[in-house]
């Protein structure tokens, strides 16, 4: 061990003198893509993240071909099942990716390699929107897998009831809900109390509004235009109409665009600790 | 090169950092001393740009530290060992940075070989680190883009003997490289062993900084007397400080000579009579830091404060 630290301390002593180096080139900006997404999948919590996700789409792919009747069995349902657990859990990664700073307290390191907490926080978002974006790549290429298998197995006709529409408008929705998870990650910047938020936002609050339509016809109409759940639920299930997205700009400018304002900010001047 | 200028934090009331001004120079190992809730770490965090500071500036090689293009490759940073994911092995906090600075891939083993952490050690995870581990690991990340100047906040905590030893000759031999070290720690043995200059703060107050030799001289003279008041009297009654310390013996900041020539005059028989040392630095630190509790106890803390 002494002699191991001899030698290196040795090697660093032969360095040339500080004032004959030149100064070094900033930091590449793909740089911090590869590092943060790195990031997201490196620890412990990360890794059991992406087992969940593997375990639970490979799980529904065989319950959706031994349980489904036959009629359902189409390339939709496949996608569906694969995508709802990436849908659900991806967005905790972007979570993470930004809580784990303060919460781990990392940010100290990591905010003084990169003193632009900007750059940071923008490699995240970008990590966020390619995961969001492969993740459906993913869910359509293993349900169409699924597809071709579980129409075989069960002996129907193969249907391949998937347009580009669709599966942009799914992107899109999977994308939007990962920022649900970034936002949540910005504006609280505590592992525990995003996480909760995050169910609260993504179910308690999904469950409460859709009690509240069925209960009052005035809300029912109402709700599109104030409930970015639901608006943005609909991406999963249809191509939207230009109502829809007038419906789903106004909610999520509430829902989302604000928060993510605010939490932003709060970011990028919040002391780190 | 580190200065910092009429650097001032405040917390609603409170005065974290009060006008602020010293600088480490290269070549140096600059101690950064206090008791805990000095100040120390909100200064450090200001100049590594994670606190704005209310007023005043902190600046390292001549530019904002948010203006160094990498700073990793210029400065090491550790202000917190502890802060690092816990589900993350050693091995892999130390790829990350390496990969953030862009440098080769055999400079994370290199760094590892240098702070002794075995490659068993550096496939933990951190959660099942010792706080010396952390250290190590700490100083590892600090070092790893072979900066010129190091900014370490109490990296001797949680380092046993041998650790903090091995410490101080690293940090001894990088300043002697030409690097700018600074240094903090609220126990002054620590850093009196290998610092050349001294920054002591006290209540978010510089109350003395200077190159330890002349620090080391302020600390005047150590007076073994059993017949303490008489000496005592007559140092001050001459313009002298003196205070007991132990059974019998005065501090003094006069010169051994005069009080020789006091102690004579007073008819007073000494037993010890010599410059004070480490202990007397001590005596001072414990004196100097008490002083500015008591005075800005009863004044509002940030009344000095420089715009």
């Amino acid at each position: 061990m002494s002699t191991t630290t001899l030698t290196t301390a040795h090697r660093e002593a032969v360095r040339p003198a500080y004032d004959a180096r030149p100064a070094p080139t900033p930091t590449p900006f793909h740089r911090l893509l590869g590092v943060e997404l790195r990031k997201m999948f490196d620890t412990r919590s990360g890794a059991w993240l992406m087992a969940s996700i593997v375990l639970t789409a490979l799980v529904a792919t065989v319950a959706v071909v031994a349980l489904a009747p036959a009629q359902v069995l189409t390339y939709d349902t496949f996608v569906a099942a694969v995508g709802l657990p990436m849908v659900t859990i991806l967005p905790i990664v972007a979570l993470l990716s930004v809580t784990s700073e303060w919460s781990q307290r990392t940010g100290l390191t990591t905010f003084t390699l990169v003193p632009h907490r900007g750059r940071v926080v923008a490699a995240k978002a970008v990590c966020a929107l390619g995961i969001g974006v492969i993740a459906v790549v993913l869910a359509a290429a293993i349900g169409a897998v699924g597809n071709v298998v579980g129409v075989s197995l069960a002996g129907v006709d193969l249907a391949w009831d998937l347009g580009a529409a669709r599966l942009a408008a799914i992107t899109l929705a999977t994308v939007l809900n990962m920022f649900i998870g970034f936002m949540l990650g910005l504006l609280l910047r505590s592992s525990a109390a995003a996480l909760v938020g995050y169910f609260v936002y993504q179910f308690v609050l999904t469950g409460l509004t859709a009690l509240l339509a069925a209960a009052q016809p005035w809300f029912a109409d109402l709700q599109p235009w104030v409930d970015f759940n639901f608006s943005q639920g609909q991406l999963f299930e249809v191509v939207p109409s230009a109502e829809q997205w007038a419906q789903l700009g106004v909610s999520g400018f509430f829902w989302l665009v604000l928060p993510l304002a605010v939490g932003l900010r709060l970011v990028l001047r919040s002391e780190v600790k | 090169m580190i200065t910092i200028e009429n650097l001032t934090r405040r917390y609603g009331a409170l005065t974290a950092v009060d006008d602020v001004t010293f600088t480490a120079r290269p070549g140096r190992v600059t101690g950064f001393l206090g008791p805990n809730g000095a100040g120390k770490s909100t200064c450090m965090r200001v100049l590594v740009g994670l606190t704005p500071p209310s007023s005043g500036s902190a600046t390292v090689l001549g530019r904002r530290f948010a203006d160094l293009p990498d700073p990793g490759r210029e400065v090491g940073v550790l202000l917190d060992a502890s802060a690092q994911h816990a589900g993350r092995t050693g091995r892999e906090v130390l790829t990350l940075a390496q990969r953030t600075m862009g440098l080769p891939r055999a400079r994370v083993q290199e760094m590892l070989e240098l702070v002794s952490l075995s490659d068993e050690e550096a496939g933990r995870r951190v959660r099942h680190y010792s706080l010396g581990m952390r250290q190590r690991l700490g100083i590892a990340t600090a070092l790893l883009g072979d900066p010129q100047v190091l900014v370490l906040d109490e990296p001797a905590n949680g380092l046993d003997p041998a650790g903090i030893r091995w410490m101080r000759d690293l940090l001894r031999t990088y300043a002697d490289r030409g690097g700018t070290v600074l240094l903090s720690s609220h126990l002054l043995h620590e850093i009196e062993v290998v610092a050349d200059d001294l920054v002591v703060i006290g209540r978010g107050r510089i109350v003395a900084g200077g190159t330890k030799a002349e620090l080391l001289a302020r600390a005047g003279t150590h007076v073994g007397v059993r017949d303490r008041e008489p000496l005592a009297a007559a140092l001050t009654a001459a313009g002298h400080t003196a205070h007991p310390t132990g059974d019998d013996a005065l501090a003094t900041d006069a010169d051994p000579a005069i009080v020789g020539r006091l102690a004579l005059h007073a008819g007073v028989a000494l037993h010890e009579l010599r410059a004070a040392d480490g202990a007397g630095l001590e005596e001072m630190f414990l004196e100097l830091t008490a002083d500015t509790q008591r005075e800005t106890t009863p004044t509002r803390a940030g009344a000095g404060a420089a715009a």
